[in-house]
């Protein structure tokens, strides 16, 4: 292994910047003449706008503007898109109901903006904006899926009768219904898969600027994905033309999904720079965070698994509700369909698998991908539904597990995914003799004599990143390809530039991405700048989610750094007077194999540039571009187990031990997915344990603060033990499969496993806080 | 936040002055309340009066078996105090277990017991150890000072100066976090006075903020021992029920948490 090559421990070339303070993200920007935006918020969840009267904030001292919903109208401004379409399984398409960036007439979820001011500094804003009187009209609010779906429901968009946006099916509903008559068990689970706030550390922000002379407008903004941004923003939107307008995502804080998505305020702040002729600024605060940003998760499913007389898996029947919030988010549709149900097989051999998922609007945040979006939810349903047929049975969980693992690859499972390769004996054998489950009895008799309830819990989950093969997901109704640019531009001293189209937001690009190309030419990580995050520099490219960074974006830098690699053999073959076969790279120079002739890569770099002695016909420099589209998804998968101990009097769960076994493939830099493990994990144990998003009845947030918000913190996890077992993917070049959702997708099950396993009771949902696991002890006693 | 006029006297006397001579004034020590409320625009005064910094309310006294604390004291000052781990170890356990090294650095046991949080820690000790509340106007007594969930019987521009502690036989406390904000979600204060008098003062629980809880102080008056414990039952009844926790669950709770500060009382 290269020192600075794949597979080596480097330390983040990024960290220096973040942990002395000299990131620079969007609120770190100021420009001349800049001002800025507070929203007015709907303090109600569902309210009719009846009227807006600005003629008192309009006087206050440094208000610039007042603009509301009604102004958006009128300039034609484009309502807020969803960019996949999900039919309902009568072929209708799903039914969604128009999201201007602020409401004209209705508002639907408390925080919803109906005005921006516009002052002079942040406190005059927000003091102009205490000064705009709202008349509202208080509407009933259906605050949650089962207010939503009650008959005589509040209705919150005249399309959708009965608040549902789709009702859709995957599957073969007769195939399911036939094996069900025939199975000798079978074990019926309801859940709900609690609603999760993102939290980011940076909140989002945007920095719009508009040049009268140019007609160019400038957006600095928190995005994950500025390209997808800056089409979102062009063409549906009618603020900006594509070619007139730059947007840069800086360092940004933290996404976990909720930055994919273009917001209103970033829209609104565009627009506002332009009616202001002069640069705006917004900064949420973190209480705008809790009420605005896309919200993760919110299911209430029931699924019933059906096994022959030797406990192998015939048949799944899931019904799923999902929670949309009050309006459909950028990606949202595609998060409890084609990333859920196709996950339903999870790592077993399922002959028959049926699922319906009901999309329904509440007056609530609308909801999107949130870190596994879709496939945390399929993982949790099964990994209780498998643990739960264990203890039916009375069998060893493990062992019913390892019965039903589809074993020989490539597998089509019903639910379109079709696993590439896999080994999940090896990653729960692994897991096993790691947390050495054959001492697990003599340590819980341990326990109960120190008055301890102890637990162990398995979870063995599949997921599919590698987001995704464009051709797949258009037919599955994505508005877009999910493809991956690079360019690679070798400067003429040898130094080397990497524009890539994926975008780091803590995920450590600038040090991986280096490893790859300091791998192939054998230079020092130092000597390349990865360069992301702004349309005006890098080309078209679609960013980062869906853990596809390495799997997609790496294998775009691998693709253009061939034809780099290549034109470069053929300068030095051409002034080493050799054959370019001859030509192998090594230790960064270009050498002529079996022999001591050869020219450093700086030396080929300034021949290209020079164009003194090319090849007959070459064109100069070296510099070359590739797009890259997946054959397949990608399919990470493990065994986590982690073993609990519970305080009966309390309820309080304590952890005595977490092992994460992963199998993602090739590592590029392990420490690195350590880190993307560990913070999986963290907000896996989150929501098992501490994080619920609640609105009372009346659909006001409960926990819009850390008050009420339950984030994890160190205190509440363990050390994790970590394991890796390797299967290289098939499905691009060096065989990655990608890390950084594994840990919140594997976890939930696993602890719920464990805890329900100690206290004897499996009727426990997430969070479970120590008042739920306590009420659960007191009714397993009764 | 609104703009305020920030003052920093150097004395008690000047700042009651300064209370009494603008309206709308608010004492700041800490400022883990008031700054929060004011930066969330719940809070408008027009004058915040600083007195963490003035000397006379800085310190800690153990003399005559009574173990003095000045109200701008720290809680980090109180936790690492000899004199305060010799004295009352209990009080200095409190401490260490209050907010987090951040909030320990600049809270204070005057902005605590003044504020009366319903989940604040020292109102338990307080009310528990029998303490007296020195103001500067008057003394007042634990037992007269707490009357119901942020409110006390401080008047306006009345502003504590020191708490009193009688030296305890024994006293322990234990607390179970909250979930999201780590205050206590119960919390209970356990103390035998060396007169064989026993309180136990639970905080975090109940809907009126820190109670007595007659039971305990019953069965542990006849037996100081966790053991005592095991057959009390507590009613759920008049207590808070809220996402993190129902009112029986608080109920269990004070009850579990008064046995781990007897086993843990010195």
């Amino acid at each position: 292994m290269k020192a600075d090559g794949i597979g080596a421990r480097l330390a983040r070339k990024e960290d220096k910047r973040f942990i002395t303070g000299k990131g620079r993200y969007v609120d770190d920007v100021r420009v001349h003449g800049m001002t800025y935006a507070h929203f007015v918020r709907s303090p109600h969840a569902h309210a009719r706008v009846k009227g807006i009267d600005i003629s008192e904030a309009m006087g206050r001292p440094g208000v610039l503007a007042v603009l509301t919903g009604r102004e958006l109208v009128d300039d034609k401004i484009g309502n807020l898109i969803c960019g996949w379409m999900v039919h309902s399984k009568d072929g209708s398409p799903m039914k969604m109901g128009a999201w201007p960036a602020m409401a004209p007439e209705t508002v639907r979820f408390v925080g919803q903006a109906v005005a921006v001011v516009i002052g002079e500094t942040r406190n005059q804003a927000r003091d102009g904006a205490e000064a705009v009187i709202v008349d509202y009209e208080v509407l009933p609010a259906a605050a949650d899926i089962k207010a939503a779906i009650a008959p005589g429901a509040p209705q919150l968009h005249p399309e959708a009768a009965g608040n549902a946006v789709f009702n859709w099916s995957i599957g073969d509903d007769k195939a399911v219904d036939a094996a069900m008559s025939k199975a000798a068990h079978k074990v019926t689970f309801e859940l709900e898969n609690n609603r999760l706030i993102p939290n980011a550390m940076e909140p989002r922000a945007a920095l719009a600027e508009y040049n009268e002379a140019e007609e160019h407008f400038t957006l600095h903004t928190t995005s994950q994905n500025p390209h997808v941004a800056r089409l979102v923003l062009s063409a549906f939107y009618n603020i900006a033309q594509e070619h007139k307008l730059r947007v840069i995502a800086p360092d940004v804080g933290g996404g976990f999904g909720s930055k994919i998505f273009i917001y209103p305020e970033e829209m609104v702040a565009l627009w506002a720079s332009k009616k202001v002729g002069r640069p705006v600024k917004w900064t949420s605060d973190r209480t705008e965070a809790f009420l605005t940003d896309a919200h993760g998760r919110d299911h209430l499913t029931k699924a019933t698994m059906a096994f022959d007389a030797n406990h192998k898996i015939l048949a799944l029947r899931v019904d799923t509700h999902a929670n949309f919030g009050a309006y459909m988010s950028l990606f949202s549709s595609s998060v409890p369909t084609y990333l859920y149900a196709t996950l339903l097989s999870g790592q077993y051999n399922i002959p028959n698998i049926y699922a319906e998922v009901t999309g329904v609007y509440t007056n609530t945040a609308p909801i999107d991908a949130y870190r596994g979006a879709g496939r945390p939810e399929a993982s949790y349903l099964l990994e209780r539904l498998i643990e739960t047929a264990a203890r039916t049975f009375k069998v060893d969980p493990a062992e019913l597990r390892r019965k039903n693992f589809i074993t020989s690859f490539p597998h089509q499972t019903p639910v379109i995914m079709a696993y590439d390769i896999g080994d999940f004996n090896a990653s729960l054998d692994a897991a096993l003799k790691e947390i050495d489950y054959a001492g697990f009895p003599a340590r819980k008799e341990k326990a109960k004599k120190e008055g301890k309830l102890r637990g162990i819990g398995f979870s063995c989950y599949i997921e599919a990143c590698g987001i995704a093969p464009s051709k797949a997901v258009g037919s599955l109704g994505a508005g877009v390809g999910l493809w991956e640019s690079a360019e690679v531009r070798v400067n003429p001293v040898g130094t080397i530039e990497v524009l890539t189209g994926s975008h780091s937001h803590g995920q450590g690009h600038e040090t991986t991405f280096a490893q790859v190309v300091a791998d192939r030419l054998g230079i020092p990580a130092n000597q390349i700048q990865i360069v992301h995050g702004d349309t005006d520099k890098v080309q078209f490219g679609m960013g980062t989610y869906g853990s596809r960074s390495g799997a997609v974006g790496i294998s775009a830098i691998v693709k253009a750094m061939e034809k780099v690699e290549a034109k470069a053999k053929k300068i030095a073959a051409h002034q080493l007077e050799a054959s370019e076969s001859d030509i192998v790279i090594e230790n960064g120079t270009f050498k002529v194999t079996g022999t001591d002739r050869l020219m450093p890569l700086a030396s080929v770099a300034l021949a290209a540039y020079t164009g003194h002695n090319l090849p007959d016909g070459m064109e100069p420099g070296l510099k070359e571009g590739a797009f890259y589209d997946p054959t397949n998804f990608t399919f990470p998968s493990g065994t986590y187990v982690c073993e609990v101990d519970v305080d009966a009097a309390t309820g309080k769960t304590s952890f005595v031990d977490f092992v994460a076994v992963d199998d993602f493939g090739r590592l590029i830099n392990p420490m690195i997915v350590e880190g993307q493990v560990h913070g999986g994990l963290v907000q896996g144990i989150g929501q098992a344990l501490l994080e619920r998003a609640v609105y009372d009845n009346s659909g006001q947030l409960v926990t819009a603060s850390y008050m009420d918000y339950a984030m994890p913190r160190a205190e509440d996890v363990p050390s994790f033990k970590l394991q890796h077992t390797t299967t290289l993917c098939p499905g691009n070049p060096l065989g990655i499969k990608g890390c950084g959702e594994a840990g919140a997708i594997g976890a939930p099950a696993a602890v719920i496993n464990a805890i329900t396993d100690a206290i004897g009771n499996n009727s426990l949902e997430m969070p479970a806080t120590p008042d739920r696991v306590w009420h659960a002890i007191q009714s397993g006693r009764a | 936040m609104y703009e305020t006029i920030y003052h920093r006297p150097s004395s008690i006397d000047e700042a009651a002055a300064l209370f009494a001579k603008n309206e709308d004034g608010k004492y700041l020590a800490g400022g883990h309340t008031l700054i929060p409320v004011m930066k969330s625009r719940l809070a408008a005064p027009s004058n915040v009066i600083d007195i963490g910094r003035i000397p006379a309310l800085i310190g800690i006294e153990a003399a005559g078996g009574t173990l003095m604390i000045k109200a701008a004291t720290t809680y980090y000052d109180i936790m690492s105090s000899t004199q305060v781990k010799q004295s009352i170890p209990a009080i200095a356990r409190l401490t260490s277990m209050l907010g987090d090294p951040q909030v320990r650095a600049r809270g204070t046991i005057g902005g605590s017991i003044a504020n009366n949080d319903p989940a604040a820690d020292f109102p338990a000790a307080v009310l528990a150890l029998g303490a007296t509340i020195r103001t500067n106007k008057r003394d007042i007594a634990a037992d007269d000072f707490f009357k119901g969930i942020f409110t006390t019987a401080l008047q306006d521009g009345e502003l504590i100066t020191a708490v009193l502690f009688p030296l305890a036989a024994k006293a322990g406390y234990s607390k179970f976090r909250h979930p999201a904000s780590r205050f206590a979600l119960t919390g209970v204060f356990v103390a035998q006075s060396k007169g064989g008098d026993v309180r136990a003062v639970a905080t975090g629980a109940s809907q009126s903020g820190v109670m007595r809880v007659g039971e305990i102080e019953k069965a542990l008056k006849a037996n100081w021992s966790a053991a005592a414990l095991d057959s009390v039952k507590i009613s759920p009844d008049g207590l808070l029920e809220d996402i993190h926790g129902t009112a029986e669950y608080r109920a269990n709770l004070v009850k579990v948490m008064a046995q781990r500060a007897v086993e843990s009382a010195e």
